[in-house]
C-alpha cells in the first residue's frame, strides 16, 4: 500500500468537511449556509461532468450549459405537469408528469445523454478552437429555442411550487436535500475516478495526449471521445435537475453561455483533470459570490482576477497549489 | 496458399497537387521475410507507409492484406487487422509510463477498451503481456518510468514493444534505428533478424549496414516510383540504383 498523497488527504478533508457542514451551520444558527453548501455540491457535480470531458479527455466543451439546462428542464417539465395534473402528451401513448426525483433524474440523464450524443457526433469531428465554438453554438441554439418556446414559460422560465419527492426523505428540509445532492456528488466523483483508472480511461487519456498513437494502436479515438462526451453530458444533466429542484425554478439562464463559462471556470479554478478540482472550484466560487457578492455587484470582477492568477501562475488550479503536481504512472 | 504474400501493394498512387508522392507503386511482403524499402530523402517512403496504414487516402490502387482489400478501413481498423506500425518520429503517450503505453496496445488487442470500472493498475491480463513485450525489447527495467523521461533510443524500443503487443501479422517499421547508438542498433538488428519469423517486416531504414545485413529483398524508391526490387546483391549491382541512389561514384 503506497503512502497517501497530499492530494488524497486534501480530498478526504474536503469530503468530511462537507459531510458535517449542516451540523456546523445549524450550530451557527445560519440555515442559509446549508443552501449555499447545496449549491456547492450541485455545481461540483456539474463540473465533475465537464472535468471528465475537459480534464481527462481534453475536450474543451464550451456548451455544457446545454446539458445542465436540459437536466433542469427535464425536472421543470415533468414537475409542472405533475402540479397541474395534465399529461405531457397523450398521443401515441399517455405520458404523465411526475414529482418523483428518481424518475426525474433518470429522464434528465437520458435526455442530456441523447443531446450529448447528437452534439458530440457533429462537433467531435472538429478539434481545438472549432470544437469550442461548435459546442457553444449548439448550446446557444437550445438556449434560443427555449426562449422562443412559450409552452414552458419561454424567457420567464418555469416555477415549481413544491420541491419534488424522494422516497423516505423529507426533501423540504434543507439538510436532507443537501445530503441527497452530496451523495450524488460523491457518486459522480467515484464514477469519474473509476472511469479514469479503467481501460476506457486509459484510452481517453491517450486520446487527449496523442490521438495518432491511439489510432495506430487499434482504438478509434472518435468513439472513445464520443462515449466520454456522452457520460460527461449525463453527469452535468443530473446536476441541472438538482439545481432546478434547489431553486424550484428553471429558466433559459441555465442554458446560456454564461452557465457554460461558469462550469468551465469551476474546473479551471479547482484544477483541470484533478479529481476534486470541481469541488474546490465550486467552493471558491460560492465563497466569493457570498462574501464579495454582499459587498459589491461586481464580485465577478474579483473572481476574474483570481481566475487570471490561476491561469497565469497556478496551472494546476487550487489543488495544484495545495497538493502539488498531478502524479502520473 | 503459402505462397500468397501477406501484404500486397498494387499500383498505388498519391499526389499532392502537382507533386506525385507515390507513383504506381507495386510491391509485396512475403511470409518470413524482411523487405527493405530504401530511397533518398523525399522519395515518398513515409507517404507510402501512411497510405498502407490508412493515415493517408490513396488516389488509386489497392492494399491487400492477408487476402483482404483494406479499402475503406481507417487507421484503427487496419491496426486491429494486424498491421503493427512504428513511427519515424516516436509517437507515444508521454504522460504514461512505458508499461502503460504497452498496456494500451494489450487492451486494444483484447478488444476491451470499453470497460469502465476495473482499475488497470495491477490488472494482470494487461500488465503481464505488456511486461513480456517490454522484456523482449530489453526495456523491462524502465517499465515504470514516465515516457517523457525515457531517452530517445528507449522510446524507439518502446514503439517496437507496442507493435509487438498487438501481435501483428506484419510489421511496418519506419526507420527503427534512427537516432540509436551503434550498440542499440546492433541489438536491434539481431532482434529484427529473429522477428521476421513471427511476422514479415516492411522495413524503411537509412542505415545501409542494417539494410544489407537484414533484408531478404530490397525495393528502391525514387521520386515515388519503385525503380528496382531484388536481392541485396541485385540492388548493389543495379546500375540504375547506383546512379540514382548510391551515387554514380559508388
Amino acid at each position: 500500500m503506497p503512502s497517501l498523497s497530499r492530494e488524497t488527504y486534501l480530498n478526504i478533508f474536503l469530503s468530511l468537511a462537507l459531510l458535517v457542514f449542516p451540523f456546523i451551520a445549524t450550530a451557527m444558527d445560519e440555515p442559509f449556509y446549508i443552501t449555499l453548501a447545496t449549491r456547492v455540491a450541485i455545481l461540483s457535480l456539474a463540473a465533475v461532468g465537464l472535468n471528465l470531458a475537459l480534464g481527462t479527455g481534453g475536450l474543451v466543451s464550451f456548451g455544457h450549459a446545454a446539458f445542465f439546462g436540459i437536466g433542469g428542464y427535464a425536472m421543470g417539465i415533468l414537475a409542472s405537469h405533475a402540479q397541474t395534473y395534465t399529461p405531457i402528451f397523450t398521443w401515441p401513448f399517455v405520458i404523465e408528469g411526475t414529482n418523483q426525483m428518481l424518475i426525474i433524474w433518470l429522464v434528465a440523464i437520458v435526455m442530456s445523454g441523447i443531446a450529448a450524443l447528437f452534439i458530440g457526433l457533429l462537433s467531435l469531428r472538429t478539434s481545438g478552437v472549432y470544437f469550442i465554438m461548435i459546442t457553444l453554438a449548439f448550446a446557444q441554439m437550445i438556449y434560443y429555442f427555449m426562449i422562443s418556446w412559450p409552452t414552458y414559460g419561454g424567457e420567464d422560465g418555469l416555477s415549481i411550487y413544491v420541491r419534488n419527492q424522494f422516497p423516505g426523505v423529507n426533501t423540504l428540509d434543507p439538510s436532507s436535500f443537501f445530503y441527497i445532492c452530496l451523495v450524488l456528488m460523491f457518486a459522480g466523483l467515484g464514477l469519474s475516478a473509476m472511469i479514469k483508472n479503467s481501460r476506457f480511461g486509459a484510452a481517453l487519456q491517450a486520446a487527449r495526449q496523442n490521438e495518432e498513437r491511439l489510432a495506430a494502436t487499434g482504438i478509434r479515438p472518435f468513439n472513445i471521445k464520443l462515449t466520454a462526451f456522452v457520460i460527461s453530458g449525463m453527469i452535468t444533466g443530473l446536476a441541472g435537475a438538482l439545481m432546478a429542484d434547489l431553486n424550484r425554478f428553471v429558466s433559459p439562464t441555465m442554458l446560456s453561455w454564461h452557465m457554460s463559462g461558469e462550469i468551465m471556470v469551476l474546473v479551471i479554478l479547482g484544477g483541470v483533470g484533478r479529481l476534486y478540482g470541481p469541488v474546490v472550484g465550486a467552493l471558491i466560487f460560492i465563497i466569493f459570490e457570498f462574501i464579495f457578492g454582499g459587498m459589491t455587484e461586481f464580485w465577478q470582477f474579483y473572481l476574474g482576477l483570481v481566475l487570471l492568477g490561476v491561469v497565469l501562475f497556478a496551472r494546476g488550479g487550487a489543488i495544484g497549489l495545495l497538493a502539488g503536481k498531478a502524479r502520473h504512472d | 496458399m503459402t505462397d500468397q504474400p501477406v501484404l500486397e501493394i498494387q499500383n498505388l498512387n498519391k499526389s499532392f497537387g502537382a507533386l506525385t508522392a507515390t507513383d504506381d507503386v507495386t510491391l509485396d511482403l512475403k511470409k518470413g521475410e524482411i523487405h527493405a524499402l530504401i530511397g533518398p530523402n523525399g522519395a515518398g517512403k513515409s507517404t507510402l507507409i501512411k497510405q498502407i496504414c490508412g493515415q493517408l487516402s490513396s488516389d488509386s490502387g489497392k492494399v491487400i492484406f492477408n487476402g483482404r482489400d483494406l479499402a475503406g478501413m481507417d487507421v484503427a481498423d487496419r491496426a486491429r487487422a494486424g498491421l503493427g506500425r512504428t513511427f519515424q518520429v516516436s509517437s507515444l503517450v508521454m504522460e504514461f509510463s512505458a508499461l502503460r503505453n504497452v498496456m494500451l496496445a494489450v487492451q486494444s488487442k483484447l478488444g476491451t477498451s470499453y470497460r469502465f470500472f476495473k482499475n488497470v493498475r495491477g490488472d494482470k491480463s494487461l500488465t503481464e503481456p505488456a511486461m513480456a513485450a517490454l522484456k523482449r525489447v530489453n526495456l523491462e527495467e524502465r517499465a515504470h518510468i514516465m515516457t517523457a523521461e525515457l531517452s530517445h533510443g528507449e522510446r524507439r524500443q518502446l514503439e517496437i514493444a507496442m507493435a509487438l503487443a498487438l501481435d501483428p501479422k506484419a510489421f511496418l517499421l519506419d526507420e527503427p534505428m534512427a537516432g540509436m547508438g551503434p550498440e542499440g542498433s546492433k541489438k536491434l538488428i539481431g532482434f529484427l533478424d529473429e522477428l521476421r519469423h513471427e511476422a514479415p517486416i516492411l522495413l524503411i531504414e537509412h542505415d545501409m549496414d542494417a539494410v544489407f545485413s537484414l533484408a531478404d529483398r530490397i525495393s528502391v524508391l525514387v521520386y515515388g516510383r519503385v525503380i528496382a526490387t531484388g536481392s541485396v546483391e541485385d540492388i548493389r549491382n543495379n546500375p540504375a540504383v547506383r546512379e540514382a541512389y548510391l551515387g554514380s561514384a559508388a
